[in-house]
């Protein structure tokens, strides 16, 4: 792995930096509060090519890679880990999936809408008694002619109600297990699909998180997303790539609360002196700190991993659960650093701690990705 | 405790004289010279840290997979096989830090900061992934029938020579601050 980043990924840094401290950072606390999604900042990430980091211009990305793409979602999540995942379900959960699957026909339709960011995009894949256990999945999708017809709910929709393209997964045929799976595109206004409950959550709540439900919707025959009883494959593929994506938004927020610890250590004082200056303090601050560098080196070796066409699987397990880990640890000792203060919503640090919890959870749960390495370092 | 193989002792000056030829550097400049090596001896400790973690690892996971227990291998017991993969996880974070401040030297940048990182992350690593190789051996691992006892005390010194634990915590925090 080279170690020094790219003129080209330095420039992309810079500018998401500047564009998330000028146009994302001044509402995050608001839309927080609101639990409020924002397509104003979306469409304004699409003029700067960010909903389509990695893919080919010819489909209406910048032809970027995937270390570009999480530093994007790094720098994101570092004022805004409601923005981050916005992003990174956008790009890893929908647009991946028809990259690498999709049927030329495919591609051109809905990979270009959602590079471009015209489209936003949502993957559903869990349901209320299917989490971890993917395979005990009940929604069905029945072939009727040219059409398949969809019946069920999906739970945890990241980008829900608000998407609109959404990669679906359903049983083509219900006495399988895993082999039994299918993945489908499916368009918001299609007949017989509707947005569930909308979650309240602890934390990324400007991130709007939806039950999905389907009653006979029809979908086009040519929607379905790889082979029949493929499906399985097509969405632990595609949560490994994503992993990258959440492991790059835990070191955002991590990296985010990292700066305000600093910020106010330096400035409060107590005992005649800044916090800053006591060795309690500090030490607290310098184990954060380097559990963010190596958060983000594990990050960025299995985005490059994933770039370079090389296997990525167990690194991006390893970023995911590391990252998430230091995240969590991270965002209580920034809290646990500003005091009573830091409890308060007068400081942004009791945001990031809550935001944090999720990337213990989701895209699979630190008890998954230690399966996953478990497995491959005992193989 | 450790590093049996590798001699420490006490050195005894009583009038002992050398050539002034012998004299390294300006007089007065000794303080400069002891630490400019630091980052290259600190990167030193940090791979052999990084060493100690991995073996102690490749030796767990071999024993976990041989070892039977409750019919099958201990190594598809949850609570042996999560423990690995932590362990696996921590040790590919310590080698991507140390090889970063690696390549930071050789490129001649300024990486005070990572240096520390690397030894301090890489030793806690170590340590930490030869109790963990210790106890997956269960009360083989506590006799010297097995390496892993040795990893066990192998890996303490790493905390402490070459710039303490607290010692890199205190150049971390510095670099944070004034950043």
């Amino acid at each position: 792995m080279n170690f020094t980043l790219t003129e080209e990924q330095e420039m992309l840094r810079k500018m998401v930096r500047d564009f998330a401290k000028n146009e994302v950072e001044p509402t995050a606390a608001e839309r927080d509060e609101e639990e409020r999604f924002d397509r104003g900042i979306f469409d304004k990430m699409a003029e700067l090519g960010l909903t389509g980091i990695p893919w080919p211009e010819e489909y209406g990305g910048i032809g970027s890679d995937f270390v570009s793409y999480v530093i994007a979602v790094e720098e994101l999540s570092r004022v805004c880990a409601s923005t981050g995942v916005t992003l990174s379900a956008h790009i890893s959960l929908a647009s991946w999936p028809i990259f690498k699957f999709g049927t030329e026909e495919q591609k051109k339709k809905y990979l270009t809408q959602l590079a471009s960011g015209e489209k936003l995009g949502a993957y559903a894949l869990s349901e209320p008694g299917a989490g971890s256990d993917v395979s005990s999945m009940r929604t069905q999708a029945k072939l009727e002619g040219d059409h398949y017809v969809l019946n069920g709910s999906k739970v945890w929709i990241t980008n829900g109600g608000v998407a609109d393209i959404y990669v679906v997964f359903a049983k083509t045929n219900p006495d399988e297990g895993n082999r039994g799976i299918s993945a489908f595109i499916v368009e918001k206004d299609t007949p017989g699909f509707s947005t569930g409950k909308k979650e309240k959550k602890l934390g990324i709540r400007s991130s709007p998180t939806t039950e999905l439900i389907f009653e006979d919707c029809k979908i086009p025959k040519e929607n379905i997303l790889g082979e029949e009883g493929k499906g399985f494959k097509v969405a632990m593929m595609t949560l490994d790539g994503g992993r990258n994506g959440i492991a790059a938004q835990a070191v955002g927020i991590a990296q985010g609360a990292l700066d305000e610890a600093v910020g106010y250590a330096k400035e409060r004082e107590q005992f005649g002196k800044p916090i800053a200056s006591l060795q309690g303090i500090s030490f607290k601050l310098a184990d954060m700190a380097t559990e963010i560098e190596a958060s983000r080196l594990l990050t960025y070796q299995a985005a490059y991993l994933e770039s370079e066409g090389k296997p990525y699987a167990e690194a991006s397990a390893m970023a995911k659960l590391f990252a998430g880990d230091t995240a969590m640890k991270v965002t209580t000792e920034a809290v646990q650093v500003h005091g009573g203060y830091g409890y308060t919503k007068d400081y942004p640090v009791e945001r990031y701690m809550r935001d944090a919890k999720i990337t213990q959870i989701y895209e699979g749960t630190q008890e998954i990705q230690r399966l996953v390495i478990g497995r491959m370092v005992t193989k | 405790m450790g590093l049996h193989g590798s001699s420490t002792v006490s050195l005894n000056f009583d009038q002992c004289e050398i050539p002034i030829t012998q004299r390294l550097g300006a007089e007065g400049e000794g303080y400069k010279i002891a630490l400019a090596n630091l980052n290259i001896g600190r990167i030193g400790i940090a791979a052999q840290s990084l060493g100690i973690a991995e073996a102690a690892l490749e030796h767990a996971v071999a024993y976990a997979k041989e070892r039977e227990q409750f019919g099958r291998s201990i190594a598809h017991l949850q609570g042996v096989s999560f423990k690995l993969a932590d362990m696996a996880t921590e040790v590919e974070a310590s080698r991507l830090l140390v090889y970063n401040a690696a390549s930071l030297q050789a490129a001649g940048k300024k990486c005070g900061k990572e240096v520390s990182m690397a030894k301090l992350m890489a030793s806690k690593t170590a340590v930490k992934s030869a109790i963990e190789a210790v106890q997956v051996h269960g009360g083989y691992g506590f006799t010297q029938d097995y390496a892993v006892e040795r990893f066990f005390r192998d890996a303490k010194v790493c905390e402490i020579y070459e710039g303490t634990s607290e010692i890199q915590r205190v150049v971390i925090g510095n670099h944070l601050l004034r950043d």
